[in-house]
Parts: structure tokens; sequence; C-alpha cells
């Protein structure tokens, strides 16, 4: 049973519609999922990989196949990012899990620069709906690509950290990764 | 129904079709008809409704890949007088020979026996991969295994 000639037929195929692999990150594994769009999913280890995968499956395509080779260049990105080597990422990103107001608070997320941070007032200002506060909240509680899209970068009004799919030590983490403070 | 990521199914179930195939076509065509075999449900996969059995959808595709295979071996030109050596196949199968026996019986009763000792599926599986009834399954099975017992004892 050899799987691996499996996977490389089926790419030659263009028969593998998601394809995932695990990434490690200084805050445990994640697992990473790209469509031929770009990235269409990262997950942090406190996520239920089942259910990520099952989602996926259900809305996106159910050919989903763990292949390690197709998420080299998104491994590399986020390693060089943990590091303090990189600021913007390349992969572009799948927007197909993200609809409406939800949609435009991330697109509107994913322009905060590097090293940036924003007001989830702010945000909902910045993706076309000044009072919609709460949604663009949700919008970031749900992101379907954090670190890619920073929705680490979105505090509450005064500083506070709000809140934080990958827990709030990561949200943390990644800020004063930004800031410069963390590297050794 | 929703279906599973592609990759349950290689986990779960890709062993029981490889066994399978070992069984029915020979441990040396077995890789060539499971690759068969995973091409050909992952490209229809997305289409499918309404299966609720996943492990013999993917039977009853390896059992077709099965019979390809079978009739790509029919065309093949038979050497006469010297037998190639072939290395020896992996032991997967406890008894090859046995294995052999089961291959020579007719279409219907080799994919039934196969199913039912190789992929240990009961009747009413084995049925619905060689589209017959529970009964007949049952039938097919007890008939290849006569014929089996009969060449094993001659």
């Amino acid at each position: 049973m050899n799987t691996a000639e499996f996977v490389k037929r089926a790419q030659a195929e263009g028969l593998i519609d998601v394809a995932y692999a695990g990434v490690d990150s200084p805050f445990g594994h994640l697992t990473a999922a790209v469509t031929g769009a770009g990235i269409v999913r990262l997950a942090f280890e406190g996520e239920e990989i089942d259910g990520v995968l099952q989602e996926l499956a259900d809305r996106v395509s159910p050919r989903v196949l763990e292949v390690p080779a197709r998420l080299d260049d998104v491994r590399r990105e986020l390693d060089e990012y943990f590091e303090g080597r990189r600021n913007a990422f390349e992969t572009p990103v799948d927007w197909q899990l993200s609809h409406g107001f939800h949609l435009k608070a991330r697109e509107a997320c994913y322009a905060i620069p590097f090293g940036s941070v924003l007001t989830y007032a702010e945000l909902a200002a910045a993706a076309g709906s000044p009072r919609a506060v709460r949604a663009a909240g949700q919008a970031m509680a749900r992101n379907p690509v954090p670190i890619v899209v920073p929705c680490h970068r979105v505090l509450r009004t005064g500083g506070a950290l709000g809140g934080y799919g990958g827990g709030l030590d990561v949200k943390r983490w990644l800020l004063d990764l930004e800031r410069g403070d963390s590297l050794f | 129904m929703k279906l599973p990521p592609f990759q349950m199914l290689l986990d779960e179930h890709g062993s029981d079709v490889h066994r399978y195939l070992a069984a029915r076509v020979g441990p040396v065509d077995a890789d060539d008809c499971w690759q068969e075999t995973m091409l050909s449900a992952l490209r229809a996969y997305p289409g499918l409704r309404h299966q609720t059995n996943l492990r013999g959808w993917l039977l009853r595709i390896a059992e077709r890949k099965a019979l390809d295979a079978h009739r790509a071996a029919s065309r093949r030109p038979v050497p006469v007088e010297v037998v190639p050596e072939r290395p020896a196949p992996p032991a997967e199968r406890p008894d090859p020979a046995l294995w052999q026996a089961v291959r020579q019986l007719p279409g219907k009763q080799r994919a039934a026996v196969t199913l039912r000792f190789a992929a240990d599926l009961d009747y009413a599986a084995i049925g619905r991969v060689i589209e017959c009834s529970e009964d007949a399954a049952r039938q097919n099975v007890r008939a290849g295994l006569a014929s089996v017992r009969r060449e094993w004892v001659r």
C-alpha cells in the first residue's frame, strides 16, 4: 500500500482540493490547510483536528488529503515570522470560508501592518460599518486563518487584549514578537 | 450525508482494500490495483450521494479494478518452457497456495470468498459489493469454499 505514490498521482491529476499538514510553532502544533487559491485554514493546537478537517470537507470539498509538501511554503514563511525574520506573508489567503461583513472585517484586518494595532471599533469602521463593533469582534473570534490574517492586532479600546482563539498567552506572545521584545 | 475528509477513508479502509486486492489478484498486481481504486474513488468522491457504507463503496471499486486486472492478465502473453523466477511476494497472506486456489474460482464465488475472509465482510455487505442478495452471497461463499476444499484435498 503505497500511499505516497497515490498522493503524488492524485496531485498530478489535480484531485486534491484541500491539502493539509502539521506546522510546528513556538506555541504548539498548528494544522494548516491550503487550496489552489491559497491558505484557507490555520488551526491552533487546542482545536480538535477531526472537527477542523470535517469542516473543510463540508465547506470546501471532501477531497481533503494530508500532503506535507504542499505546505512547504506556508511552513517556511511561518517559521521566518516566528523567528522575527518576516513581517508579511506571501502565500495568498483563500477567503472562501468568509462571507458578508465577516469577510469585510477580515480583509480590513489583513491590511493592518506588522507591528500596528487597531481597536475593534476602528476595525468595524475600516470594514465600512462603524457601529458593527460586536460583529467585528465575532469576525476576529472565528477567523479561519489566524496569524496570517492578524486578528491578534485587534485590541479593546483602552488597550486590553480582548479575546483570542489560540489563548491570550499566544496573543501576547505575537504582539511582543511584533514589538521586537521577545527576541532573546 | 456528510462525507468525511478523504484522508479518513484512506486511513480507515486503505489497508483493508489492499488486503482484499492482494487476495483477489495476487500481491504483484495488488499495488497497481490499489492505486487505481483509490484514484477512481477520489475522482468520484465529491459526487457521492446517499452513501452510508464507504468501505463497501471502496471495495466495489476495488472489485471492478480486480476484474480489469484479470482481463488485462488474460491478454498478456503466457511464457512457456522457462518460468521466470519471481521475487517472493510480501508475506501478508498466511497461505499463498490456498489463495491461489481461491483465485481459480469463478467470478462471484472468488469475490465472495475473498470479501469474506480477506476483508472480513459479513454476507449482507458482500451482497452489496457483488450486487446480489445476502442469501446468494452466503451461497457463493459456501460453494466457493467447497470447491477450494476439493482442490485442496486432492
